[in-house]
This record gives structure tokens, C-alpha cells and sequence, in this order.
């Protein structure tokens, strides 16, 4: 389906790639996701080593995949290596983005996240803790909304809206294992009921 | 393997990972369940089955793992892998998190061309999203429950949840500032009633 692109990459180009993820890396607060137009800019507007269709179906495919969804960020690696014309490459190009977006923000949490851990006791510590949590619960609240809304993309569809309210309820209030309600909801969307 | 190398944490009176392996298997585990965001899962798997984490202590370290650069849960679980072995513990947790799931993300995709196009691939995988979008937001409800034992007093915490709400669902606010601006109020106001 994607009209496949035949790039050349050199040592400098891929320095150039693990340079660029590493800083946006240290960007990323709240979340990789929240970097993604800096990474359309750089792969698909500036160097042009990733096509707009290759660029979307990486985001799309990581949100419907299992996992954390910052394996978008593989497959973008993974993709402009296959453009770079091999396997290999594609390894290569997974491993660089992977080691890029990660290493700089997991050594910095955990440093801040084990400095945290000793001075629990601390006043500021445990109010910063604490403090944050109507926010942070907030954000997740809207992270559900923004979610059905772009599941609800061609208009206002209300069995979807009903689907994930009802969802909400079963897992609020029962002891029912995820993948049923999961597995219930993948199989009303393939036989069309929502 | 069975002290943690993170001194001080006292004896709670919840489970814990017998090893690191344990902690490795149940976040690939909780990882592959997880279509569309992990972090329901994450509080579904800790708080709810094994019980690692009680809520309160699940809402304080999503509340840091949100507030570094990072992706959220892969910050969570290091966090919470190093809360019982330490550095060990959170190597274990992130592969545990990562590895599967990158191995199988890359046989979707040369899947994923053949199947693009089919309806009922569509609809399924919309049905899945309309799902998580529910499961995300009984993860925050059930977080909620932990705010009755908030230094922030109760009707402030409803007020910063209601404006963070309509801010960056509604009105599409950038992240970064309403975690910046609604973050401080709400520290400042623990901070004021902690001692």
C-alpha cells in the first residue's frame, strides 16, 4: 500500500538520526507522543527519509498493536531502514531510534525517581507527590476523552461512545480480566455494530 | 535476589515480586494486554491483582513518571521495578515492558499491509480503541478514590480535575503548561497542609 522510497543513508546521516532522538529524548515530557510533530518535521518535511503515509500507519499501527505505544517511534526507525534498502538496515535503524528516544529519559528518571525514594520523607517531596495528583488524574480523564473522540473520527457515531462508556463501567466497578472486554469490543467493530 | 537493594523501604504489608524475573514476566504480560496505552493495565495488574502497589502509592508514582521526559509508562515501570531491586529491578521491569512487544509490533507490520484494507480488520481495531478510551478512563476513576486522603483539601482537588479536564480535552490546551500551571497550585496546596 505505501509507494516505497529509496533513500542512501551515511555513517553522518545515522549519527545525525541518534543526535536528533536523543534530544528529543530529554523533550519528550508527557510522554513521546508529544513530540511527534518535531519527528514528522525532521524524518518526512527536512530529510525526507520517510514518507507522510509511512509516517502515519507507524503512529496507527503502535496505538492498535499491543505494548506502550512509544513503538511508534521503532517503526519509524524500523521504516527508514527498509527505505535504506535492507533488513539490516531496518535493525539498525529500530536500534538507533530506540536508544535515542529512551536512553537520556529513563537514566534521568531513574536518577530523580531514586533521589525521590530517599528524601520520601521530605515535606516538598511528598507534596510535589501528592499535589500533582488531581492533574495528573485529569490528564488521564482526557486521555480517555481524546481517545473516543478520534475512535469516533467520522462523526458523531453514539454505539462507539456507548462502547467505551460501558467499558469504563465494567472495569470501574468489576473484577472482569481486560482482554474480554477487549476481545468483546473487537469483535462488535468486526462484524460492524459499532 | 531477595533484598532489595533500595534501602529503607519498610516492610509493607502488600506482596511483592519474588524475583526479577517474576517482575520481568508480569510487564510483558500486562505489556501485551495492553492495546492502545498500558497504563490501565499497569494499575489493573499492580494495584488491583498483584498487589504491589497500593493506590495511593500507584497515583504518587504516576504522578512523577508523568512529570519526567519519557514515555510514561516505560518511566512507570522502571519505578516500579526499582522500588524492589533497584537498578536490577527497573532493567527488568523496562525490557519486560519493551522486548515482546517490539518483537511483535514487527511481525504486525509486515502483516499489516495485507490486512490494512479489510473491514473487519477496521472495525475490530476501532471496537479495541472505543475499549481502551473505557478502560483509560476507569483507570482514572478508580485513581480518584485515593483523592478523599489528599493533603489538597477535596473541593480543590475537584476544581484542578475539572479545570484540567475541560483545558486539555476540550479546549486542547498544550500539556506542558496546564501540568506546569494546575501542578504548582496543587503542590503548593499539599504543601500547605502537610507538615
Amino acid at each position: 500500500m505505501n509507494t516505497a522510497i529509496h533513500i542512501t543513508l551515511d555513517w553522518h546521516d545515522w549519527l545525525n538520526l541518534f543526535a536528533h532522538y536523543l534530544l528529543l529524548s530529554l523533550m519528550s515530557l508527557g510522554g513521546a507522543i508529544s513530540t511527534t510533530s518535531e519527528m514528522h518535521r525532521f524524518l518526512v518535511e527536512q530529510h525526507g527519509w520517510l514518507t507522510q503515509a509511512q509516517f502515519n500507519d507507524s503512529i496507527a499501527l503502535a496505538q492498535a498493536a499491543p505494548g506502550p505505544n512509544v513503538l511508534f517511534v521503532a517503526l519509524m526507525g524500523w521504516k527508514v531502514g527498509m527505505n535504506a534498502g535492507s533488513t539490516a538496515a531496518a535493525f539498525l535503524g529500530m536500534a538507533t531510534t530506540m536508544t535515542g528516544i529512551l536512553l537520556p529519559s529513563t537514566v534521568f528518571t531513574y536518577q530523580v525517581a531514586q533521589w525521590g525514594h530517599r528524601n520520601r520523607e521530605l515535606r516538598a517531596v511528598r507534596a510535589f507527590k501528592q499535589g500533582m495528583a488531581p492533574v495528573v488524574i485529569a490528564l488521564l480523564l482526557s486521555t480517555a476523552w481524546i481517545l473516543a473522540s478520534s475512535a469516533d473520527a467520522a462523526g458523531v457515531q453514539w454505539p462507539l461512545w456507548l462502547l467505551a462508556l460501558a467499558s469504563c463501567l465494567v472495569i470501574w466497578r468489576t473484577k472482569l480480566h481486560l482482554l474480554w472486554v477487549l476481545g468483546a469490543g473487537a469483535l462488535l467493530g468486526a462484524f460492524g455494530l459499532v | 535476589m531477595t533484598s532489595p537493594t533500595t534501602p529503607g523501604q519498610p516492610a509493607l504489608d502488600h506482596p511483592r515480586p519474588a524475583s526479577l524475573l517474576a517482575l520481568f514476566l508480569a510487564f510483558t504480560i500486562l505489556a501485551l494486554q495492553g492495546f492502545g496505552g498500558v497504563l490501565a493495565v499497569v494499575q489493573r495488574e499492580m494495584v488491583e491483582r498483584k498487589r504491589w502497589l497500593t493506590q495511593d502509592e500507584f497515583v504518587e508514582d504516576w504522578a512523577v513518571a508523568q512529570i519526567m521526559p519519557g514515555p510514561n509508562v516505560v518511566n512507570l515501570s522502571m519505578m516500579i521495578g526499582a522500588r524492589y531491586f533497584g537498578l536490577r529491578g527497573a532493567l527488568a521491569a523496562l525490557s519486560g515492558m519493551l522486548a515482546v512487544p517490539l518483537v511483535l509490533i514487527l511481525l504486525l507490520v509486515t502483516l499489516h499491509a495485507r490486512f490494512a484494507d479489510n473491514p473487519q480488520v477496521i472495525g475490530a481495531l476501532r471496537g479495541m480503541a472505543a475499549v481502551s478510551a473505557g478502560l483509560i478512563a476507569a483507570a482514572g476513576l478508580k485513581m480518584a478514590a485515593s483523592l478523599k486522603r489528599s493533603p489538597v483539601p477535596l473541593p480543590w482537588c475537584l476544581a484542578i480535575g475539572a479545570a484540567g479536564f475541560v483545558l486539555v480535552a476540550l479546549l486542547k490546551f498544550p500539556l506542558f503548561y496546564v501540568l506546569l500551571a494546575l501542578g504548582s497550585l496543587g503542590c503548593v496546596l499539599a504543601y500547605r497542609t502537610l507538615r
